[in-house]
C-alpha cells in the first residue's frame, strides 16, 4: 500500500515538474519575444551613439578573425584531401574546385562560422551582460535613467549581426584557398580546371547569396540568444555560468535547425 | 583602447570581410561571366526532355551561348516547351537544329544548337522548329531487347 502511494507520489511529482517546466519555457519564450521587440525599439537610440556598436564589432568581429580564418583554412584543406580521395576514383579530380567551393559557400561557411562565433563571441557577450546583472550594474544604469537595453544590449546585438556575414564570407574564402592549397599546390590538380569548373558551377545569386542570407539569419539568432541569456541570467555565479552554457547549447541547436529550414527553402530544384 | 585605433581595426575587419565577399563573387562564383548583358529568348518544343533542368547551359560548337530559362508542358500538343535565353552577341539561322545532349556518360543534360543554312536569322520569341529529344536510356534498352527478340528465333 505504502509502495503504491509512494509510486503515485513520484508520478505526481514528475507530472508537476513537467508542467512546471513547460510553463517556465513558455514564460521565457514570451519574455524573449518582448525583449526582442524592446531591443528593436531602443536600437534607434543606441545608433545615435554608433561608437558603442563599433566597439562591439571590434570585440565580437575583429577578435574572432583569427579563429575563423584558421578554422576555415583547415576545413578547406580537409575538404581538398577528402574530396580528391573520392573524386579521383571516378576520374574527375578536376571537379575538386566545385566540391570545395559549393560545400563551403552553401553550408560549411555559414554554419561552422556561426558555431565558432557562438562559442567565441556569443558566450563572452552572455558572460559580460550576466556579470553586469549579477553586480547590479544594469540596475544602477536604470537608476541613473540610462536605458540598459539601449546602452548595453543593443550595441552587442547589432555588433554580432553585422560581424556574422563578414566572418562567414571570410571563412568560405579562406576555405576555398585551403582547398586550392591542398588540391592544386600539393596534389597537383590542374589549376585552370580547378578554377574554371568552380566558376562554371557556382552561381552568385543561387549559391553565394543564399550563403550570405543564411549567415545573416544565424547572426541574428546567435546574437539574440547571447544577449537574452545574459540579460535573463540569475544574478549569481552559478546562474551566469548556466547562462553561458545555455548560450552555446541553444545557439548550436538554433543554427542547425535554422540551417535545415533555410536549406529546404533555398535549394529546391526548379 | 583609443577610439581612433578601435575604428581602424574595425575598418580593417570590414574591409577584409568585403574583400572575401568580392572574392566569392568574382573568383568563386561567376558573377562577371554569367550575366549576359543583352539577351533574346526563343522557344523550342521537344517530345521528351529527359532530365533537362532550368538554368542548364545552351551550347553551340561547345561554347555556352545561353541558358534554359523555363520549362513547361503544353497540354494541347503534349510536348515540353523549353524557353532558351540566348546571348545577344550570337545570331543563329532560322532552321537551327536544337538537340538535347548529355555531358559525358552520366553528366548533366544541356541543349546543343546546330546552325542550319537559312539566310534569315532567329529573332526574339521565335520558335525553333527542328528539335531532337533527349535519349532516354530505358527506351534505348527496350528497343535493343525488342530487336534482339525479333531476330532471335531465325538465327537458331
Amino acid at each position: 500500500m505504502s509502495d503504491r502511494r509512494q509510486g503515485s507520489g513520484k508520478l505526481v511529482t514528475a507530472l508537476t515538474s513537467l508542467g512546471h517546466g513547460v510553463t517556465e519555457a513558455l514564460l521565457r519564450l514570451g519574455f524573449a519575444t518582448r525583449f526582442f521587440l524592446m531591443l528593436l525599439l531602443w536600437s534607434g537610440q543606441s545608433f545615435r551613439r554608433i561608437h558603442l556598436t563599433i566597439r562591439e564589432i571590434y570585440f565580437s568581429g575583429f577578435q574572432s578573425l583569427l579563429i575563423i580564418m584558421v578554422s576555415g583554412l583547415f576545413i578547406g584543406m580537409v575538404l581538398g584531401m577528402q574530396g580528391y580521395e573520392t573524386l579521383q576514383r571516378y576520374g574527375s579530380a578536376e571537379a575538386l574546385g566545385v566540391l570545395v567551393a559549393l560545400s563551403l559557400v552553401r553550408e560549411l561557411g555559414p554554419v561552422v562560422a556561426a558555431l565558432l562565433f557562438a562559442s567565441r563571441a556569443g558566450s563572452s557577450i552572455t558572460a559580460e551582460i550576466g556579470l553586469m546583472k549579477a553586480t547590479e550594474q544594469l540596475t544602477a544604469m536604470d537608476m541613473m535613467a540610462v536605458n540598459p537595453i539601449a546602452r548595453v544590449v543593443a550595441p552587442r546585438f547589432w555588433g554580432g549581426v553585422i560581424s556574422m556575414p563578414l566572418l562567414a564570407a571570410l571563412f568560405s574564402a579562406t576555405g576555398v584557398f585551403g582547398g586550392y592549397l591542398i588540391g592544386v599546390v600539393f596534389i597537383g590538380v590542374d589549376e585552370g580546371a580547378f578554377w574554371s569548373q568552380m566558376q562554371a558551377s557556382v552561381d552568385f545569386r543561387y549559391d553565394v547569396w543564399s550563403g550570405i542570407v543564411k549567415s545573416f539569419v544565424f547572426g541574428i539568432a546567435v546574437s539574440l540568444i547571447a544577449v537574452f541569456e545574459g540579460y535573463d541570467a540569475l544574478p549569481t555565479a552559478e546562474g551566469v555560468s548556466s547562462s553561458i552554457k545555455g548560450t552555446v547549447v541553444k545557439s548550436a541547436l538554433a543554427i542547425l535547425a535554422l540551417d535545415f529550414v533555410l536549406t529546404s527553402f533555398m535549394f529546391r530544384e526548379v | 583602447m583609443s577610439r581612433k585605433l578601435l575604428d581602424l581595426w574595425v575598418g580593417v575587419f570590414v574591409a577584409l570581410g568585403l574583400a572575401a565577399l568580392l572574392f566569392l563573387a568574382l573568383k568563386v562564383g561567376n558573377l562577371a561571366a554569367a550575366s549576359f548583358s543583352d539577351t533574346y529568348s526563343v522557344t523550342a518544343k521537344f517530345a521528351n526532355i529527359g532530365g533537362l533542368k532550368v538554368r542548364a547551359p545552351v551550347k553551340s560548337a561547345g561554347v555556352v551561348v545561353g541558358r534554359v530559362s523555363g520549362i513547361h508542358f503544353d497540354s494541347e500538343s503534349y510536348e515540353a516547351v523549353v524557353n532558351l535565353t540566348i546571348d545577344g552577341r550570337y545570331r543563329f539561322p532560322k532552321d537551327t537544329f536544337a538537340l538535347i545532349l548529355t555531358a559525358g556518360l552520366l553528366g548533366e543534360q544541356y541543349i546543343g544548337l546546330d546552325p542550319g543554312g537559312d539566310e534569315a536569322m532567329l529573332k526574339a520569341d521565335d520558335v525553333i522548329a527542328k528539335t531532337q529529344s533527349a535519349v532516354v536510356l530505358e527506351t534505348l534498352i527496350s528497343q535493343f531487347m525488342f530487336n534482339k527478340a525479333a531476330e532471335g528465333p531465325s538465327e537458331k
